[in-house]
């Protein structure tokens, strides 16, 4: 298992280079200019130029990318063209609020959805099955900012209960923390728990249909215990894929929550330095969510074996 | 071990430490109070000379000082000026610091640092450039007063020290000023009445500014940019809110004290709260308007750029973009209506959309069914519908037009492709300006026509070119007004600039705020704000 692991965190090296060389080439033949942001759109072709070679833009764009593969190596990001910040600081101070609420949206997804699965699953065909899908649908169907407004409406405004927007670090306080990420969590989970809980179902049904259930059962063991021991765990693998997904995911792509409750997460950041052309920034991002993907995708692996002994690395 | 408590000493402990907390309440100066503000976006520029962005400008009025201030009148006032003198020839102009002035470190403001600070600003800035070819020399008399030397009288020079904006000449120490122009400063010290709190800023999220308790304010009542810079809150913090319905939330629920521009379509949300004013604080507003390339085909003829322009109305546009009359008028001048140089030269051209005679026109210049590249970005609100409106009208007259859709940078960056359509170069594109930088012809660049060097769209019209200067060299309003009037009618009849019409945003703000100054730009100097 450890040469395994040993193995796919070498193998990351090639993956994030190759990203990270498809990343900068596809940022410098997108239309855009950082240096024509800087400047306002009524600079001179003079000014503009002058403002490229501060920024270093003028150079040869392989120079440029032999420049960042150097200061990469050295645990340098380099810094925002725009604020001069850099990078890895403005990565750090967005980490925060997305890892937040992406674990919050995990936690709250799968205390949710895998007991709905399972539910569902038991009672195939009947109402409370067709109720669990029917919310599924529903889940999957409602846009997630209109939930999110929905949620602000009745629960912010009408009752008071959680602020508008806003985010405070666990450092200022539990409660603080806590009552800014509970309708963002509440909002995104609603289409995870529909997706999660799908999965969940459809992995059991498929289960319960095999021999061994059928030898359990003839063995005398409840239905309770051929669903809980027998059935779910070996209907866990594709469950915990899709939950490696969802991580993943919500770390970097909930770019619409995060705007609609004012959330200072990786997501809008992505966005913000995509419409600006904040090459840094943008290269750094996505080296960082590469990484990301690869490491959910192997700590998934790895966990693999732990509900399915019949897996072996 | 056993500890016993002690009734009288414990009641004793807590009457201590709640005297001490009280104490502590008390102690609290009474004006211990933040404005929170939501910008129209996030700041992430910081040098006001470098960047022509809205957002470093209104950073730059917050912790930077100018040496002059303009008022509601459009009257020109000392600001860190004590007061100006000018020679019997009108050519030398000897500006006196006021006493006091004192950089956000503490050294004291010299007019060393002013001279450094004008000559760079007047590197980037478009009024400066011109401005500096009409001064031959700038120079430092002693610590309180410094000279400009002019070769020709010219009243530009006051003009463009109290430029509102985009640019303002804002004052920096000489440490500061002394960066070259390409490059933008990386320390944040000014003499205005606002700090930046630097160990508090989040580029394009939040910046911190706490009052500057040094700053001695004028005397005189604030108006926009001159007078009194009172400051009487403790802190003021600048948001961003991507999504513009979080912003109005936050405010129903008291979450945030001001917005600075509320979407039109929202406004409706605030406009019937008692406790929210909804107000335009900018009266002067934006314009927005269409630019032709004049360098490639169809748009290199006259008759061509007529004949759009009669097509596209303004009302058409207006109703798109802004949807409710109260904040929008029609306007043919290419200074603004309602400023010193208004003019309605070409109302029955730019205003209404005449198709027949947009038919007439493209007949008589026998225009070839060539295709107008209509640039059209989609992610600001404010720029999006004037491309549709203009390519419905073009159609109807009879264009062949293809809309390109993108985003605003790729438009910026488009915007300075001279290749022809067909080579992924453009014909038309729009935007809007604010009217605090178009009203006079070199705050607005949309009218500058010197070909190539001119701005995108690149208009070769000489005669524009010689009445800017002229304008630059007359002191006399009357005249003044009548060389706008000329430039008005050559801009319309070449198809320089075509008008779009005029809009206001309003902000909203919580009652509990008092004092806010209405402006072109966004100030927050004389605000108070209630406990309640």
């Amino acid at each position: 298992m450890l040469a395994y692991i040993t193995r796919r965190l070498l193998a990351t090296i090639p993956v994030m280079a190759m990203v990270a060389v498809v990343v900068f080439a596809i940022l410098r033949l997108t239309p855009g200019d950082p240096a024509a942001i800087i400047a306002g759109d009524d600079a001179t072709t003079e000014q503009l130029e002058k403002i490229r070679q501060t920024m270093g833009l003028d150079k040869p764009i392989p120079l440029q990318l032999v420049q960042w593969v150097y200061q990469l190596l050295q645990g340098d990001l380099g810094v925002s063209l725009l604020s001069g910040a850099p990078v890895l600081g403005m990565i750090a101070d967005r980490m925060g609020p997305s890892l937040a609420l992406a674990f919050g949206t995990i936690v709250v997804t799968v205390s949710v959805a895998i007991p709905l699965g399972i539910v569902a699953a038991w009672k195939q065909g009947r109402m409370l099955d067709r109720a669990v899908m029917t919310f599924s649908v529903l889940g999957f169907s409602v846009p997630t900012f209109v939930v999110a407004y929905l949620l602000i409406y009745y629960l912010s405004i009408k009752m008071g209960w959680f602020p508008v927007q806003g985010y405070k670090p666990l450092s200022d306080g539990f409660w603080p923390f806590a009552q800014r990420l509970v309708l963002p969590v509440l909002a995104l989970s609603g289409v995870y728990v529909a997706l999660i809980a799908r999965i969940t179902r459809s992995s059991i049904i498929e289960v319960m249909g095999e021999d061994f259930i059928r030898t359990a059962r003839a063995k005398g063991a409840t239905e309770r215990v051929v669903l809980m021991r027998h059935a779910l765990r070996n209907a866990a693998v594709p469950i915990l894929t899709i939950i490696g997904i969802g991580i993943a995911s919500l770390i970097s792509g909930v770019v619409v929550t995060e705007s609609v409750f004012n959330l200072p997460g990786l997501g809008r950041l992505v966005v913000e330095a995509v419409l600006a052309r904040d090459y840094p920034v943008i290269q750094g991002l996505i080296l960082l969510f590469s990484f990301f993907y690869i490491f959910i995708n192997l700590v998934v692996d790895v966990l693999y074996p732990i509900f399915d002994p019949r897996i072996r690395y | 071990m056993s500890v016993k408590f002690d009734r009288v000493a414990v009641f004793g402990a807590f009457k201590v430490g709640a005297a001490l907390s009280l104490a502590s309440l008390i102690s609290l100066p009474a004006s211990a109070q933040t404005i929170t503000a939501v910008m129209q976006s996030g700041l992430r520029v910081m040098d006001p000379v470098v960047s022509t962005a809205f957002m470093t400008r209104d950073h730059g009025y917050m912790i930077y000082d100018t040496l002059l201030g303009i008022n509601e009148k459009f009257e020109i006032k000392p600001q860190m000026a004590e007061k100006w003198e000018v020679s019997t020839d009108q050519k030398t102009y000897t500006f006196i610091l006021r006493e006091g002035l004192k950089w956000h470190d503490g050294a004291p403001v010299t007019s060393e640092d002013c001279v450094a600070s004008i000559k760079r600003w007047s590197e980037k800035d478009s009024t400066g450039q011109v401005l500096m070819t009409m001064v031959s020399e700038i120079k430092v008399v002693d610590g309180k007063s410094f000279q400009v030397i002019l070769k020709e009288p010219t009243t530009l020079l006051l003009e463009s020290l109290a430029k509102l904006s985009s640019r303002p000449a804002f004052i920096m120490p000489k440490r500061i000023a002394d960066t070259p122009s390409s490059e933008p400063i990386k320390e944040y010290v000014g003499s205005g009445p606002f700090k930046f709190v630097d160990s508090e800023f989040k580029p394009g999220l939040k910046v911190v500014y706490e009052k500057n308790k040094d700053y001695v304010p004028r005397s005189d009542a604030a108006s926009w940019t001159a007078g009194g810079k009172v400051v009487n809150v403790d802190r003021v913090q600048w948001l961003a809110m991507p999504d513009q319905m979080t912003p109005v939330n936050a405010l129903i629920n008291g979450e945030i004290d001001y917005i600075q521009q509320v979407p039109f379509d929202l406004l409706p949300m605030l406009e019937n709260k008692s406790d929210i004013n909804v107000e335009v604080l900018d009266k002067l507003g934006s314009w927005t308007y269409f630019r032709f390339n004049h360098l490639h085909p169809p748009f290199d003829n006259k008759l061509v750029r007529q004949a759009a322009m009669n097509a596209v109305g303004q009302e058409d546009v207006l109703k798109t973009l802004v949807g409710n009359p109260k904040y929008s008028r029609t306007c043919p001048s290419v200074f603004g209506c309602d400023t010193p140089y208004a003019d309605a030269y070409g109302q029955d051209v730019v205003v209404p959309s005449n198709i027949e005679k947009a038919k007439e026109l493209l007949k008589e210049a026998k225009y070839d069914g060539t295709p107008v590249v209509v640039l059209h970005p989609t992610d600001i609100a404010m720029l999006s519908a004037q491309p549709v409106v203009i390519a419905s009208a073009l159609r109807k007259a009879g264009f062949k037009v293809d809309l390109k859709t993108m985003d605003w940078q790729t438009v910026v960056t488009q915007q300075g492709n001279q290749k022809p359509a067909s080579e992924g170069g453009w014909n038309i594109f729009s935007t809007y300006s604010t009217l605090a930088t178009s009203g006079d012809p070199f705050g607005n660049t949309t009218v500058a026509s010197n070909g190539k060097k001119a701005w995108a769209g690149w208009p070769d019209v000489p005669e524009i070119e010689k009445l800017r200067l002229d304008f630059a060299r007359a002191t006399d309003p009357a005249e003044r007004k009548k060389i706008t009037a000329q430039i008005q009618k050559l801009a319309i009849d070449e198809g320089v600039v075509a008008p779009l019409g005029q809009f206001s945003v309003p902000a909203a703000y919580s009652k509990k705020l008092t004092g806010v100054l209405p402006s072109p730009v966004t100030l927050f100097w004389n605000i108070k704000k209630a406990e309640k």
